[in-house]
């Protein structure tokens, strides 16, 4: 946005650039810090001597011959079975995709097409559900979940991610399909159309880059997820985010932190890699319910 | 559209979410007024030549009957909510009359779990949620200002904090912080104190997960204000331009206003997520000093001999009637803006 009359004076700019440069380095140094540590052992990356082994690589050196070793990785996928949390985490983070995507485009195009009052007050409940905090929810599962033994599975987590994400993937599509012109309904049902045909015809064509979007807050949800996956998985089923705390080791039995860090690399890299190809459409998803109302 | 097609579509979302949101909000609201059975203890008659002695030890075979035949618990009624571990209604009567003056009434108070979680809880949204609304409308206004061509990195540098889940934020910034990481080692070299650490003091530990929250939950407030910037008209700013209005005044009296509603948008969502406020306190293993209201129903829920369904439920319902609290408003108004619409 240029205002064309708007003369920013030289001390501002060079205040504005240094700010930028400060606030880039707090968002985006301890990621560079950590993936450069994870090539290092644990003697330098948590060194009780001299942090600046974790740059000399001294220790790493002396175990290793080499200044960068990928033993954390290589150990951390084999030994700490960390290939079987990726599997789950893929799995977990396609069905809760396409399921909620399935149930939520229907849900939100009905809510957008209805000019009754119990359509807000619905939309209403989904703002009410999507604050509830996800642990209060835990505990109400883990007990009916034992008594049923559903506990642990795979199956059990997915749908319940998919619950948990239904208010916020029903809000944002909802201000997507509100967008959509209702007349492009109307003509639909006037050439004989049934509301399902118009829906899967008409109107899905045209709602991609609403669906992206919100396939992809709900791939974030279910890859994130720490709360729901590690109370409600067994340790065989575990995806990704409770394997990286089961690394940390407890007060009973020491962790192996080094995993922990390359661990947490390895799931973090995917998702830089997603947001930068799809940057734009989170801000949209971001900006969609604020903006539009 | 009909109702009847109304219904049909909205089905299957609609049984998604009364099914494993509004059930379990019912059923953690049955489970709090259940306590786990008491261990069943019997007597044991041991006789050797000296003599006989009776002792008592835990009727392992009784208790797990009694637990199978009711999986559920003891009907406990308000018992849980009133207990040590949440309200501690005969505690705080108890320090009321004992305690000489207020300070030491309050100090007692908050030593008890509920009330120590509630003030950390509290005190987090109370630091976050303002300095994140000013952060990331700082960064921002400061994005705005830079050329259109280098945004689109800047602003993938600026969202990485937010897209990472909390727990691995944490734990990366906490490898840093610690006193064996370059931030931890460094300031012990500054204030020549080997011993100074994130786990020895309680104010540190609070201090330094504020900071990863407000880290954590800027880049969303700056999202969602530099899309609100985008749609800030021309010409009031160019008018107050040409009458003088200094930058500042311009933020103030035009900018300000224009995006208020996001304002209170971005401050009701994060007020939502910071009282959740759980993984952080997993991440920097500060569970000694700083407890949330989360972390105390986790720390229920995975208590290694029984699972303490009865009193994570109990706090459950407790978080559930502060977001309550913390919605009203909104709610409220809503509410009253639906009828005059009507």
């Amino acid at each position: 946005m240029d205002y064309g009359l708007d003369k920013k004076t030289t001390s501002l700019k060079t205040f504005n650039t240094i700010f930028i440069i400060v606030w880039l380095l707090i968002a985006c140094f301890p990621f560079i810090w950590t993936f450069w540590g994870s090539f290092k052992v644990r003697a330098d990356f948590f060194s009780r001597s001299d942090w600046w082994y974790a740059i000399s690589a001294f220790n790493t050196l002396i175990e290793t011959g080499g200044k960068f070793t990928t033993n954390a990785y290589s150990q951390a996928w084999t030994e700490g079975e960390f290939w079987k949390a990726s599997k789950n985490t893929v799995i977990v983070t396609i069905f809760v995709v396409s399921i909620s995507l399935f149930l939520g485009t229907l849900g939100a195009y009905a809510l957008s097409r209805s000019t009754r009052n119990y359509a807000f007050w619905l939309l209403i409940l989904a703002l009410i559900f999507r604050a509830m905090p996800h642990i209060t929810l835990v505990s109400g599962y883990l007990f009916p979940f034992f008594e049923l033994q559903i506990w642990g599975i795979l199956p059990t987590t997915i749908v319940v991610l998919v619950a948990i994400n239904q208010p916020f993937t029903l809000w944002l599509l909802y201000s997507f399909f509100k967008t959509v012109p209702r007349e492009l309904d109307e003509s639909a049902l006037i050439d004989g159309c049934s509301y399902f045909q118009t829906f899967r015809h008409i109107i899905m064509p045209v709602m991609w880059p609403g669906v992206i979007t919100a396939g992809l807050f709900s791939l974030m949800l279910a890859y994130n997820d720490f709360t729901v996956t590690a109370l409600l998985l067994n340790q065989e089923n575990h995806t990704m985010v409770p394997k990286i705390q089961s690394y940390l080791g407890t007060n009973q039995h020491e962790g192996n932190l080094m995993w922990a860090v390359s661990s947490v690399v390895s799931a973090t890299a995917p998702l830089f890699i997603l947001v930068m190809f799809f940057q734009r459409q989170i801000i949209s998803g971001l900006t969609a319910g604020a903006i539009k109302g | 559209m009909p109702n009847k097609t109304f219904f049909w579509f909205f089905l299957p979302t609609g049984l998604a979410m009364i099914l494993f949101i509004g059930l379990p909000i019912i059923s953690t609201g049955i489970q709090s007024f259940y306590a786990q059975h008491d261990q069943i203890v019997k007597e044991v008659k041991k006789c050797d030549p000296f003599g006989c002695t009776v002792s008592i030890v835990v009727d392992n075979e009784e208790t797990s009957k009694i637990r199978e035949a009711k999986p559920l618990g003891k009907f406990n009624g308000f018992g849980t909510y009133t207990d040590r571990n949440h309200l501690a209604v005969e505690e705080i009567k108890k320090f009321w009359n004992e305690t000489e003056s207020f300070g030491a009434f309050i100090d007692q108070v908050t030593n008890l779990p509920f009330y120590k979680a509630l003030i950390f809880t509290l005190t987090y949204c109370l630091f976050v949620t303002p300095n994140v609304l000013l952060l990331g409308f700082i960064i921002a206004l400061s994005l705005n200002a830079v050329a259109r061509k280098i945004r689109g990195p800047l602003i993938f540098g600026t969202i990485l904090p937010m897209i990472v889940t909390p727990l691995v934020g944490s734990l990366v910034l906490f490898w840093m912080i610690d006193s064996q990481g370059i931030i931890g080692a460094n300031i012990q070299n500054l204030m020549n104190d080997p011993y100074l650490s994130l786990k020895s003091s309680k104010t540190l530990t609070w201090i330094t997960i504020i900071i990863y929250g407000i880290w954590h939950h800027s880049p969303f407030a700056f999202v969602v204000f530099y899309a609100a910037l985008q749609t800030v008209p021309q010409e009031p700013v160019e008018a107050a331009i040409i009458d003088g209005a200094s930058r500042f005044q311009r933020i103030k009296h035009i900018v300000l206003p224009h995006i208020y509603p996001v304002v209170t948008f971005v401050a009701l969502i994060s007020l939502m997520d910071n009282f959740r406020v759980f993984e952080p306190i997993i991440g920097f293993s500060a569970e000694g000093s700083a407890q949330s209201l989360s972390w105390l129903i986790y720390d229920n829920l995975v208590n290694e001999e029984v699972i303490l369904f009865g009193s994570a439920a109990a706090t459950s319902i407790m978080t559930i009637v502060g977001i309550a609290i913390l919605l009203a408003p909104v709610l409220i108004r809503t509410w009253k803006e639906f009828r005059i619409a009507r």
